[in-house]
């Protein structure tokens, strides 16, 4: 009804085209806007990193500042197992909590819930770091692989959390209800129709997470702590890209600029790789025209 | 029975997310607590930042938290939202692809690089042409008074633009894309150009989808640290000039922290961690406020 | 469960498996490039070394450590988390020594003392701080006061009557001074206020001697990086930083009037010569602050690293390391350092170091 009444007044065809051009171009211009600092800044990158790309940047320990070789093979090492902690406590705790957002999350709790998990997104990362490391750094008297870990889910679960809300809810309520009615269980619906569904846009939510935490540098300087060497286990400090980037970014010598601009550049290919692949096995491409 | 402890179960990771979220103010709240004693509610309208002293106020880093994160979303959501129909409505899929990745990527710049770019390539740019032309254009407008330096709130804002951008178009060209075909088919056969479906089809079923994107991407901006950090300036003051440096709460926390050499002054860092949770608290609920204001009147989601 | 519910829950569990599958690899490739474990030459178990603080050292340390860890096959894993990092967690016991760019103040020194006994001070290295500024002027000289006037804002152009005085015959832009400084607290900080503070009774009675203070003017950078960054960037930019990056990024210094009244460029052999005249006065507990030395070749604003550490040492062997270690970067480490910009420790320093080491006390 009131959609037809709206294309009533719109008056002239010619005029509303001219309208649908002019949207045209400006989304494409906002397109270019928006991408044009964010390819400058990855070029930035590439064109800064290329140099300290070598074989020894992923397979060497870390050198002395002024001599040549020398790598963070146990920085990047390190943080695929902090990625893989954050991960193993973030998703189950952020996907569920977001499959009850979306398919019983009526009422105060829930709204309580999506307003808290919000504010948890605007936490600082290096609060977060403190917390960590006040529950579980203290007490250990070590840092540790595991408050790392720790830090870097509180970080990753709002954003899961979310995600994975939005995602679901947008999958048709008639879709749910054709498997209700052929008599499948609620949980079964869920599991087996509406989150395959919204699999796109849950991945979407992960990957973000896991690049944002792939690069967060605050909350591990009190967890993780950072080391030269390889990991000695979960309760021992362990080595992560980013400590180490932050570390050489802000040493005055230009070799370190080199190996920390060039492990930023491997990071990034990390998270295209890790993006891909993920996408590749769960068969969403970046776009998911609907269903 | 499988239906109930289903339910249970998913409700369970959501009181486990209140939890954490009660762990941490918690924790903020006992650390604090000694700054708290000390200076009472003047803590937030005190300007005095002087560890030398032992005097701590939070007023500069609330403004300056405020107005670079509010620059920040004014700056990106529009920007991304074009982007996102761009992207879903309108370009090619390998384009499509090919620009998904691309803003993908940039969520996993580690922030002390993206700062990094910022003072040797953004702020240098913003004081040779931007701020001069800035000030040619609104001469004596107090909003781009003061000193060129390049750093400050709005090299802040637009730092935090670029980071959160990611952020608001994955997830609303997701929720846009996830809008049902059937949807935009029916506008389309009514004669509805492409700008008119996306308007009235798309864009309402995506909207509380697009809300949710902004507010992850203001969570971002207002806890955002380093890159920050490296473009505004560092100075508690309260300023109308967006070309003068300002101060954020999470950078003050980063600067300090591990510089503070006694338990006041660590504790006086701790509130200010708790202040930005409150303002976090206050900005999302008014964004939310805000949006309903002014979706009112425009037509509902099915 | 459908497969794809599989893939995406189990996703998490996969990230595991690889990681695992991934940390099983570093033992042995770690034992191949260190030559550490399993070393026939290593008698007693070694275990690894953890320590923390000043950035200042971080350099410094990866050569150093990486010469002891030749030399002994002890590992030490030093992080650089700013010197009050270093400190906090020395009293936290999360580390086992921390390093500084300022002796513990009295408030530091109770928590620490309550936490794990005495602390004892070693001083490891010395730097210069270097003014840096953004003008077409080579050799600008300053002196404590006008120094101490700009980042006050009192002097706010460049042609200021007292920088003029300076530098007769120079001919100084009337451009504003754009002060730039650290937004971080910082070692670097506490020696350039501690050197304002000495030499301007002004800066010391509104400002005072910290890692951070509140600054009157000018912009705050993060990081060393950060300040000779913008100072690189903004013409008519002052600021303070470590030697080493005036050196590797070519950026001008000020010439300082020290304390002979003689005109001194910022070096390792001024911060040397300074700190040689600090060891003749050093207070037993080597807590030197050697702002504004005496001597005609002394670079004025220059100041100790030290390495702190509790002096009862209840662990034998990391105790024994840790002495070990100690006494390597005070001595042999000491070589070679001039070449990153750190000053060798004076003879005098050494020996006083020796001393120092020795009252650490083992396994009681």
């Amino acid at each position: 009804m009131q959609r037809a009444l709206v294309l009533r007044r719109t008056r002239s065809i010619t005029r509303r085209l001219i309208v649908d051009r002019a949207m045209a171009t400006l989304f494409a211009l906002a397109t270019v806007i928006a991408v044009a600092p964010l390819v400058l800044v990855v070029a930035y990158i590439v064109v800064n990193g290329v140099r300290g790309i070598d074989l020894d940047l992923v397979t060497k320990l870390p050198a002395p500042v002024g001599e040549a070789g020398g790598g963070m093979a146990n920085a990047f090492v390190g943080s695929a197992i902090l990625i893989a902690i954050a991960s193993a406590v973030a998703l189950p705790v952020g996907i569920l909590a977001g499959v009850y957002l979306s398919e019983f999350g009526r009422g105060r709790f829930a709204a309580t819930l999506r307003f808290l998990t919000d504010v948890l997104t605007g936490i600082p990362s290096i609060v977060v770091g403190i917390v960590a490391y006040t529950l579980v750094v203290v007490p250990f008297r070590s840092f540790s692989a595991l408050s790392g870990g720790l830090a870097l889910s509180i970080i990753m679960i709002p954003t899961v959390t979310r995600t994975t809300e939005e995602a679901l809810k947008r999958v048709p309520t008639t879709i749910r209800e054709a498997s209700l009615a052929l008599g499948v269980h609620e949980w079964k619906t869920v599991l087996r129709i509406v989150i395959p569904t919204g699999l796109g846009g849950i991945v979407t939510g992960v990957m973000l997470a896991i690049a944002r935490i792939s690069g967060e540098t605050a909350p591990l300087l009190f967890t993780a702590f950072g080391s030269s060497f390889w990991g000695e286990g979960p309760l021992k400090p362990i080595a992560a890209v980013p400590l180490q980037i932050f570390q050489y970014a802000i040493s005055p010598y230009k070799e370190w600029h080199d190996q920390a601009w060039a492990a930023a550049l491997v990071l990034m290919l990390f998270v295209l790789v890790l993006n891909v692949g993920i996408r590749s096995v769960t068969r969403t491409g970046f776009q998911s025209r609907g269903v | 029975m499988a239906d109930t402890a289903f339910r249970r179960v998913s409700f369970v990771f959501g009181v486990l997310i209140v939890a954490l979220v009660a762990l941490m103010v918690y924790e903020m709240a006992q650390q604090s607590s000694l700054s708290m004693r000390t200076f009472g509610p003047a803590f937030l309208t005190s300007t005095t930042w002087d560890p030398q002293h032992r005097a701590f106020g939070a007023l500069p880093f609330i403004y300056g938290t405020v107005v670079s994160s509010v620059l920040a979303l004014v700056i990106a959501t529009p920007i991304s939202l074009g982007v996102a129909i761009f992207l879903v409505e309108m370009s090619p899929n390998w384009l499509g692809n090919v620009i998904s990745a691309v803003v993908e990527l940039l969520a996993a710049i580690p922030s002390v690089l993206l700062g990094l770019w910022g003072i040797f390539v953004m702020v240098p740019f913003l004081q040779r042409y931007v701020e001069p032309a800035l000030q040619t254009a609104f001469p004596g407008v107090p909003l781009f008074d003061g000193a060129p330096y390049g750093v400050g709130l709005l090299a802040a804002g637009l730092i935090l633009a670029i980071m959160i951008v990611p952020t608001i178009v994955a997830i609303s060209r997701d929720v846009m894309a996830s809008v049902p075909i059937a949807q935009r088919e029916g506008m389309l056969a009514l004669g509805a150009t492409k700008w008119e479906t996306t308007r009235r089809a798309v864009l309402p079923y995506a909207r509380s989808g697009i809300v949710g994107a902004m507010v992850l991407g203001l969570g971002r901006a207002l806890g955002e640290t380093m890159a920050v950090t490296m473009v505004i300036g560092n100075r508690p003051v309260i300023s109308p000039s967006l070309l003068d440096p300002s101060y954020t709460m999470a950078s003050v926390i980063a600067n300090e922290f591990t510089e503070a050499t006694y338990e006041l002054y660590v504790s006086a860092l701790i509130e200010i961690g708790l202040v930005l949770f409150a303002v976090t608290i206050l900005m999302n609920a008014a964004a939310r406020l805000l949006v309903a204001r002014t979706a009112r009147g425009m037509p509902v989601a099915p | 469960m459908s497969r794809k519910l599989l893939i995406a829950g189990g996703f998490s569990v996969a990230l595991v498996a690889a990681a695992c599958g991934g940390s099983a690899v570093p033992p042995s490739a770690g034992a191949t490039s260190s030559a550490v474990a399993g070393s026939p030459a290593a008698a007693a178990p070694k275990v690894q070394l953890t320590g923390a603080g000043s950035s200042f050292d971080a350099p410094l340390f990866s050569k150093v450590f990486k010469g002891f860890q030749d030399k002994t096959g002890i590992r030490v894993n030093y992080q650089s988390i700013g010197s009050g990092g270093g400190v906090e967690q020395l009293t936290k016991k999360t580390v086992d020594f921390g390093a500084s760019d300022f002796p513990l103040n009295d408030e530091q020194t109770k928590a620490a003392e309550a936490a794990g006994g005495p602390v004892v001070h070693v001083p490891v290295t010395m730097g210069a701080v270097s003014i840096g500024y953004n003008l077409p002027i080579d050799g600008l000289k300053l002196d404590g006061p006008t120094l101490s006037g700009i980042y006050l804002g009192t002097i706010k152009k460049w042609d200021d009557p007292a920088i003029a005085a300076l530098n007769p015959g120079v001919k100084l832009p009337s451009t504003a001074v754009a002060v730039v400084h650290r937004s971080d607290g910082s070692g670097t900080t506490f020696i350039f206020t501690s050197y304002l503070s000495a030499v301007s009774p002004d800066w010391k009675s509104k400002i005072g001697a910290s890692g951070s203070v509140n600054w009157p003017v000018g912009i705050g950078a993060k990081g060393s990086e950060g300040v000779s960054g913008q100072v690189t960037n903004t013409p008519g930019a002052i600021g303070y930083f470590e030697l080493a990056y005036a050196k590797q990024n070519n950026i001008k210094s000020a010439v300082m009037k020290n304390a002979a009244g003689k005109f001194v460029e910022p070096s390792v052999q001024g911060a040397a010569d300074a700190g040689a005249g600090a060891a003749a006065n050093m207070p037993s507990d080597l807590k030197a602050v050697f702002v504004n030395a005496p001597g005609d070749t002394s670079y004025p604003i220059s100041g100790f690293s030290w390495i702190v550490v509790f002096q009862k040492q209840a662990d034998k062997v990391k105790g024994q390391e840790l002495v070990d270690m100690l006494s390597y970067v005070t001595t042999a480490g000491q070589q070679g350092v001039d070449a990153l910009y750190y000053a060798p420790l004076p003879k005098a320093v050494q020996d006083l170091d020796a001393k120092a080491i020795k009252t650490i006390t083992i396994g009681q």
